[in-house]
């Protein structure tokens, strides 16, 4: 009981101060989120009317899977707190001379799915839009559009791809990670280029901007990939069961990765 | 009692790796991003930038944390509940299963 104690204690003291250094190693920048009144009124209502039936969806998913297992909330909790802190942490790129984050959101779709990891991104969103001066409320559906739509779903998507095709569980994390990062920057782009092209043509301006990203998060999708592969195998040690339950792994999986 | 040594150790492995990763550059000569600005988001040097050049800028936030060091005590405090939260919800996760494991059950 007290190793079993000083273990999970072990563990806390390490997530807190893992937290606390990211938050703290730099001055907080924003990245991917789009801020207060860089979106026009009219596709500020367009990406909330995209993102809100996801939205929907995934609370009741909440609330059905909730009900099921006991693990699923406590594995929700851990996943909202990490694609919070993840989403918040200012990472340091030499290459550009820039900073960025990544977005987590390819972990907590693999580990929760991508309905329920939309959830989980927007309330990352809301909080960062309302207290850290992060995003913004009018852009707060173009946000969750690409950071927990896109970046959920394409991370699950190529999961599953990978796992399908026979690879193991840390290179499927991997470029789940990887991909989920990109799509969420490209979506980005794709938003902005939409809503600013004004006369312009779309494709140049789109390009331009995925073009001004990528010596920021083509690093950072790399790191975005070796954190989602780390917690999948981690969760996979710790708990392998929870795995099957989640229908990552199947039950015949759950000893080897 | 190995593995969950084990973990820790990689737990803590993690944690330097990513300690190294944000402090590294800071003694790194850098290739400074256009606007000259060193280590801006790439909000700054890339949407505002595209938004500025179309004829859009940034409004005030509802609620207005980006004033002198109120924004690091925000991000502090994220830090220590976003730590915490995780911390206690993996701690929750890790001891279901030891508890299942002693017990034999599902």
């Amino acid at each position: 009981m007290t190793t079993m104690k000083r273990s999970g204690l072990k563990s806390l003291v390490v997530l807190f101060l893992a937290a606390a250094i990211g938050l703290l190693a730099s001055t907080p920048a924003h990245a991917m989120h789009i801020s207060e009144g860089i979106l026009p009124f009219g596709w500020c209502v367009f990406w909330f009317a995209v993102a809100t039936p996801f939205v929907a969806l995934a609370l009741r998913r909440l609330k059905r899977d909730s009900g099921k297992d006991l693990a699923f909330k406590p594995l929700v909790g851990l996943m909202a707190a990490a694609v919070f802190i993840i989403s918040c942490v200012p990472v340091p790129v030499p290459t550009a001379g820039t900073c960025s984050h990544p977005c987590g959101t390819a972990m907590s779709a693999i580990l929760l799915g991508p309905l329920v990891s939309v959830l989980v991104a927007t309330v990352a969103l809301l909080i960062q839009a309302l207290f850290l001066a992060h995003g913004g409320l009018s852009t707060l559906g173009a946000n969750i559009a690409s950071m927990g739509i896109v970046g959920s779903f394409s991370g699950f998507i190529v999961f599953r791809l990978l796992r399908g095709a026979g690879a193991n569980l840390s290179v499927s994390g991997f470029f789940a990670g990887l991909i989920a990062d990109w799509a969420t920057y490209l979506t980005t782009s794709v938003t902005l280029a939409l809503a600013l092209k004004g006369t312009d043509a779309f494709l140049p301006l789109a390009t331009k901007i995925a073009i001004a990203f990528i010596p920021t998060q083509l690093p950072l999708g790399i790191l975005e990939g070796a954190m989602t592969a780390g917690m999948v195998v981690l969760l996979h040690k710790k708990r392998p069961d929870l795995l099957v339950k989640m229908r990552v792994i199947k039950a015949t999986q759950g000893v080897s990765p | 009692m190995k593995t969950s040594g084990r973990s820790t150790l990689c737990l803590c492995a993690g944690c330097a790796l990513l300690l190294v990763l944000l402090l590294i550059p800071a003694f790194m000569p850098l290739n400074a991003s256009e606007s000259g600005a060193k280590w801006q988001g790439v909000d700054e040097s890339v949407v505002e930038k595209v938004a500025h050049e179309h004829g859009r800028e940034i409004h005030t936030p509802l609620i207005n944390t980006d004033q002198g060091d109120l924004l690091l005590f925000v991000f502090l405090m994220a830090g220590v509940v976003g730590g915490f939260t995780a911390g206690y919800y993996w701690k929750s996760l890790t001891e279901q299963k030891e508890v299942q494991t002693r017990t034999g059950g599902e």
